[in-house]
């Protein structure tokens, strides 16, 4: 059997490899594109179209569109790559039809990069080479010295300026294996080169050979192409991307999600190969153990701990379900996953199903992601044709096959009984566990249910073992985790850092700093079940525990930055009226309790609160959180108490002074009008829908504030800065 | 479930119990009731009260003790300080959402949600805010939707699905919206339910009532005497739960009690729907001898049930053949009262008022049918109150009825064998036709009087009997899902059943949906419960004379005097009906 799969896999990457080839993209010019909703949105369809306009009218066949998912750099897209052999990869923000004309016109016919456009301006055009400087948790720690320091050094002696030569901290590439001591290791771009550096001496021939010569140094150079490799080669010059660690989503707009070839050639099905070609699930469960991946859905329960309980199950029909039923507000890694790296989720799941031997698989995703379900859909279907997925699975007389159920826009389905009533047709409410599912699950059936973001892990951890893995966490937990980072934050997207890395670090290395540089107020993570870490605690590390400690939830990985301008108790208050709509109806605490607190909520931020209400709120959250049935009802208080818990201050100055620092609560602000700075325009008595200002021409106007529906227009409009919100 | 014990503490106190005992029942063993709405030991686990919350050690959230299994070494507390708040916040949480008129409220004094709130100790109000609002929906002929009374424990969608298999009642909308009802929240009367009332039955408040006939017959009740001639006609099953109303023990027989109740409320006539009992088994029993002498249509099912009429009218039309076309006893009763007893008293069957005092919901729709009624529309049956119904009216009528002497039916539909007594119980229609069949199969006067083979309160019971040198296959069915498992096998073939006895409630008439709420240290649909009642009946029975339905010399009277022939075209015209395939809407 052995063999058979090997030889599968053999012939599937040879076959792959003469496809590609005849392609004869290889050399040419790429314009990489990225495309999934996000990017859709944002108008990536257009602008795909424009290029194909210019490169038509151009006559020029040396130019290629490459579609890929989505990098998860939200604010920047549509995001365009041109890469043009040889030349350091530039990648342009927002682009347009308009900038696509510029880019075609200056960039790839004059060789011109458009300084103005290049994603947060992160090369200078003229630097003809990067040098990447890995400085990840564990690599270089041990040296007496920074390399990195080192080589600016030299280079400077060497009299090489910035603007040839760019230097850069990045975090680990991956290639270390957890051994690296000493070493620290270097990434050159554009030219994917490789180099690990463990003296001065090191440095040294890098900066006279590599600099200054343009020759290799081959006695320094690694050849293991390590796992982030390909996305620093891409994306390593953005500050955004190169403190990431890219793991579940290595593939994420590097390849393109519909091509079954671009995946293989990027090393896809290998991971399942090797599984099969073992002949043993227990060894599959075994490195999922060792790689103390838990679950990223929000529980953080171990994965391989779960299969193994699975597989260990005496009933023999067994199902794997993929929970892609992402719902908390603001959180897309789910979707950027499955839109951006579909036959990565296959695969771990493929990879799963055959640890737990399981027959059947389902993908459960919300309808709410057409793209998402179409680019599984696509996947599954060329696995089928390809012979990876159904009867005899890569030739290895296993049979597995994947199926897609969609999700109705019910947030409590994502929890696992709710979701497994869903699939059988049933009322999505949650079940009383035990019994657990991977003991009685879909159909009476023994059944695991991993997250999205999970089984993109696997592939990754069978490929370069799960030892590797658990070296990237902390020690209850490794691997990496997938945010999505949001709120007060320059930089918005997807970011993945490795389990134990510092909130503050997340927050400022890679999002860039509060917005408008204003004082951090809180992080909130894990959704609209999570909690509020204040900006004290902002050196605490993103892992379950932790987080857990500090009243919060990883969840699924959402994460809001606050700053001074947000109200803590507005913002508790939205996050209860979106579990308190959610509900599923269930159970009393949840049921009823939600709706209480919201009610409580609602009188303190309309300015009618009285102390007593805040023992109440505690005392409701507490009973809420304690006998709810489900996840859903435990942790829906947690913004409520975590917001009592650190921010109880505002909470008073709601009940007691009536007012709102942060100037949200509309029932607490009101407007007025500055006199002096006043230039009676009538703008703003022309916008009021209530007619409430007066003021004749050139003369101050007045707001009466009785008549006042503090809609905010008056505010909006003036150009003046003379409508104050007080 | 292993044999293996498993050592545990509740409240400080050591106790063993079997592997895979709940901690609910571990806690009974003690003599501790853990407070409970949602769960009941027949349905399947809901855990949506929460009320049943209890503190183990370990856990920083609570357990509820309805479904958590006991472990070994398990540690754990029932009445904390805390326990004790989260109970009573839980049940204040329900209280904010409903509707505050006990005082009005049918079930005031017998809701278990008012119980939990004393019992627990709610004592103030701290988080009263919005609540609910849903219109009354009482489009239904027995059944009254009260969604604003709901606490969402979904007993009545557990029950409407697992016990009778019909599964109309289902949650929707979500969260503080979430409401029970038909499929699309559509009317009662446009959706599946047959009308069998267990939904109220189980329903710890008033959300699900009967529809109300009190007001009607306190009217003609008040009438002048001869402007409206009441009858009166009790059923089986009353006589042996009628008591518990009033406080007696479960299973003591009061037939006079209610007769001399009934008289002193101002009913005119008293008569016994035994009578109509009796005549159902001489004719149901020479339908079932026709059928085994052709074989057709065979396995004959009974159709004294209106619950069951309907689920077959609705989910087996194909099996409508089978059915026996006689009336219930109620019916055939009725049409008597209005035709046979209105010519020998010389009165206008317009000017009598029949009421059927009835231990079941479904009979409100019966009466209702329009088979059911005379030539020029009146319907033979006027009125029915349930068993509840009755109560009250005796309660608010300030009848000590405890203390009451026993009276005697009126005569000639008065009299009755102890065949029809036992009609109330599962298997006892099987047993009265047995009783009777067997004498005409045999031919021999003195056949066998007890058939234990169907007796008791178990769900489903199968035999077979050598009657005359046949075997005769029969079957009795309770509770509707049963009735799914016996049909099914009939539709597939295989076993020839001769004989099928169905009753859509659980454990028969004894247990329908219009019998006193048991007392609120009960549950609802306890078999303990429907094994006394079935015993008072048997009791009955077994001290009458007479034993075989067509032994009543009343009946063999009334076929000399009026009928005529058993079967024959009057008794075709009165005692028997048809029935039609009634599928939901949108599926023909």
């Amino acid at each position: 059997m052995t063999n058979t799969v090997t030889e599968f896999y053999k012939a599937l990457t040879a076959k792959v490899d003469e496809t590609l080839k005849a392609q004869g993209d290889y050399g040419k010019i790429v314009i990489q594109i990225g495309s999934a909703t996000c990017e859709n949105a944002a108008g990536a369809v257009d602008v795909m179209d424009e290029f194909s306009k210019h490169i038509q009218s151009s006559g020029r066949e040396d130019i290629v569109i490459h579609r890929t998912g989505c990098t998860g750099r939200c604010s920047k897209e549509p995001i365009v790559g041109v890469h043009v052999p040889g030349k350091m990869p530039v990648k342009y923000e927002r682009v347009n039809r308009d900038v696509v004309h510029k880019i075609f016109t200056s960039h790839i016919q004059k060789g011109l990069p458009l300084a103005e456009q290049i994603l947060d301006g992160s090369i200078d055009p003229d630097q003809q080479l990067e040098f990447l400087f890995c400085e990840g948790r564990r690599c270089g720690v041990d040296a007496p010295v920074s390399y990195r320091e080192i080589f600016e050094r030299k280079l400077k002696e060497a009299g090489v300026g910035e603007d040839k030569v760019r230097i850069t901290a990045a975090s680990c590439f991956g290639a270390c294996q957890g051994q690296c001591g000493s070493r620290a290791h270097v990434l050159v771009r554009p030219l994917r080169t490789l180099y690990s550096v463990s003296s001065e001496a090191d440095v040294d021939l890098l900066v006279q050979k590599q600099v200054l010569k343009h020759e290799e140094v081959p006695s320094l150079k690694v050849t293991d192409k390590p796992i982030y490799q390909e996305f620093f080669d891409l994306y390593g010059d953005v500050s955004f991307f190169n403190r990431q660690s890219r793991v579940a989503m290595r593939n994420s707009g590097i390849l393109d999600p519909e091509s079954l070839d671009e995946y293989v050639k990027f090393g896809g099905f290998k991971a399942l190969a090797t599984s099969l070609g073992k002949n043993d699930p227990e060894w599959v469960i075994n490195e999922v153990l060792k790689a103390k991946l838990r679950g990223r859905g929000g529980g953080g329960f171990l994965t391989g701990k779960k299969w193994q309980m699975a597989s260990q199950q005496p009933e023999k029909t067994r199902y794997l379900i993929c929970n892609g039923d992402e719902g908390d507000p603001g959180a897309f890694m789910d979707r950027g996953m499955l839109e951006s790296d579909p036959y990565s989720i296959v695969e771990g799941m493929m990879i799963g199903a055959y640890a737990i031997q399981a027959c059947k698989g389902f993908y459960y995703i919300r309808a709410e992601y057409p793209l998402a379900i179409k680019r599984i859909q696509n996947a599954i279907e060329k696995c089928r044709a390809a012979g990876i997925l159904g009867d005899n699975v890569m030739g290895s007389g296993w049979s597995f096959d994947l199926e897609i159920r969609l999700g109705a826009g019910a947030f409590v389905c994502g929890e696992e009984t709710a979701l497994i009533r869903s699939i059988e047709g049933e009322r999505g409410q949650p079940k009383v566990r035990p019994p657990y599912p991977v003991v009685r699950g879909l159909w009476g059936k023994p059944t695991a249910i991993n997250n999205v973001e999970t089984f993109a892990n696997i592939p990754a951890i069978i490929n370069y073992g799960g030892d590797w893995f658990a070296s990237i966490g902390t020690e209850a937990s490794g691997g990496t985790k997938v945010f999505a980072l949001a709120g007060k934050v320059k930089h918005t997207g997807l970011v993945e850092v490795p389990l134990g890395t510092p909130l503050k670090k997340v927050v400022f290395d890679i999002g860039g700093g509060v917005q408008d540089d204003l004082p951090l107020k809180a992080i909130q993570t894990g959704g609209p079940a999570g909690g509020f870490i204040p900006a004290k605690w902002a050196d605490m590390e993103v892992d379950f525990d932790p987080l857990a400690k500090a009243g919060s939830i990883m969840g699924s990985g959402g994460m809001i930055v606050l700053s001074d301008e947000d109200c803590m108790v507005d913002i508790s208050k939205f996050y209860l009226s979106f579990t308190q709509e959610e509900s599923c109806g269930k159970c009393t605490p949840c049921r009823e309790g939600t709706t209480r607190m919201l009610e409580i909520l609602e009188k303190i931020t309309s300015g009618k609160g009285e102390l007593s209400d805040l023992d109440r709120l505690e005392r409701l959250a507490r009973l809420c959180q304690q006998t709810s049935l489900c996840g859903l009802g435990r942790a829906a208080p947690n913004p409520i108490l975590s917001s009592l818990k650190h921010f109880r201050e505002e909470y008073i100055e709601h009940i007691v002074e009536k007012r709102c620092k942060a100037k949200k609560c509309v029932a607490l602000i009101h407007y007025e009008i500055n006199a002096e700075a006043c230039i009676g325009c009538t703008v703003c008595a022309r916008n009021c829908p209530v007619e409430c200002i007066s003021g004749s021409r050139k003369e101050p106007h007045v707001i009466n504030q009785e008549r006042c529906i503090k809609c905010g227009q008056c505010f909006e409009v003036c150009r003046f800065d003379a409508v104050e919100r007080v | 479930m292993t044999g293996k014990m498993i050592n545990l503490t509740i409240d400080e106190t050591p106790i063993q119990v079997p592997e895979g005992t709940r901690l609910i029942h571990a806690a009974e063993k003690l003599g501790i009731n853990i407070p409970r709405l949602c769960y009941h030991p027949n349905l399947s686990l809901e855990g949506a009260c929460r009320v049943c919350v209890v503190q183990v050690k370990g856990f920083n959230h609570f357990l509820t003790a309805c479904s958590q299994e006991v472990w070994e070494g398990m540690d754990v507390q029932t009445n904390s300080p805390e326990i004790r708040q989260a109970r009573r916040d839980i049940v204040e949480l329900l209280l904010d959402n409903h509707p505050m008129d006990c005082q009005t409220c049918d079930r005031d004094g017998n809701c278990e949600l008012q119980k939990q709130a004393y019992r627990l100790g709610v004592r103030e109000r701290l988080f009263a805010g919005e609540r609910k609002h849903y219109p009354v929906e009482d489009s239904s002929q027995s059944v009254v939707r009260t969604p604003e009374k709901c606490i969402l424990c979904g007993r009545c969608v557990r029950v409407c699905s697992e016990v009778q298999g019909v599964s109309n009642l289902s949650q929707q909308g979500r969260g503080f919206h979430t409401v029970v009802g038909p499929a699309n929240l559509s009317n009662m009367d446009d959706s599946v339910c047959i009308q069998c009332g267990q939904c109220v039955a189980v329903c710890p408040t008033a959300a699900f009532l009967e529809k109300d006939h009190t007001e009607r017959v306190w009217e003609v009740l008040a009438m002048p005497r001869d402007k409206k001639h009441v009858v009166v006609q009790i059923a089986p099953a009353i006589r042996a739960t009628m008591g518990e109303a009033f406080g007696l023990p479960m299973g003591t027989p009061v037939t006079g009690k209610i007769v001399t109740a009934l008289r002193r409320m101002g009913f005119d006539v008293v008569f016994d729907t035994n009578f109509g009992a009796d005549l159902t088994i001489v004719e149901e029993a020479n339908e079932f001898l026709n059928r085994m002498q052709t074989g057709e249509n065979l396995p004959l099912l009974t159709s004294c049930s209106p619950g069951w009429v309907s689920f077959m009218e609705r989910f087996y039309p194909e099996m409508i053949p089978h059915a026996s076309t006689c009336k219930s006893p109620m019916q055939m009763l009725s049409a008597l009262i209005k035709t046979f007893y209105a010519k020998k008293k010389n009165l206008d069957p317009k000017d009598i008022y029949v009421v059927g005092i009835m231990p079941c919901v479904a009979k409100k729709f019966e009466a209702a049918r329009p088979e059911h009624a005379m030539e020029d529309g009146t319907p033979y049956t006027d009125a029915v109150l349930t068993t509840r119904e009755l109560a009250w009216m005796i309660k608010s009528y300030g009848i000590d009825f405890v203390n009451l002497p026993d009276g005697e039916f009126d005569r000639p539909l008065g009299i009755s064998s102890g065949a029809a007594d036992i009609f109330g119980a599962t298997g006892g229609v099987m047993e009265a036709a047995l009783r009777t069949a067997a004498v005409k199969l045999t031919g021999e006067e003195l056949g066998p009087l007890v058939f234990n083979e169907v007796r008791g309160v178990t769900g489903l019971k199968e035999a077979t009997l050598r009657i005359n040198g046949m075997d005769v296959n029969i079957a009795v069915s309770n509770g509707l899902t049963n009735a799914k498992h016996i049909l099914d096998a009939v539709k597939e073939g295989g076993k020839q059943y001769h004989l099928i006895e169905l009753m859509a409630c659980p454990g028969g008439c004894i247990m329908g949906g219009g019998q006193p709420y048991p007392p609120l240290d009960h549950d609802p649909l306890d078999p303990e419960t429907a094994r006394l009642r079935a015993k008072a009946l048997y009791d009955i029975d077994d001290k009458k004379q007479l034993r075989r339905s067509h032994e009543n010399p009343a009946i063999e009277h009334l076929y000399e005097e009026f009928l005529g022939e058993v079967n024959g075209e009057k008794a075709h015209h009165l005692l028997h009906t048809h029935y039609e395939a009634s599928m939901p809407r949108g599926i023909r």
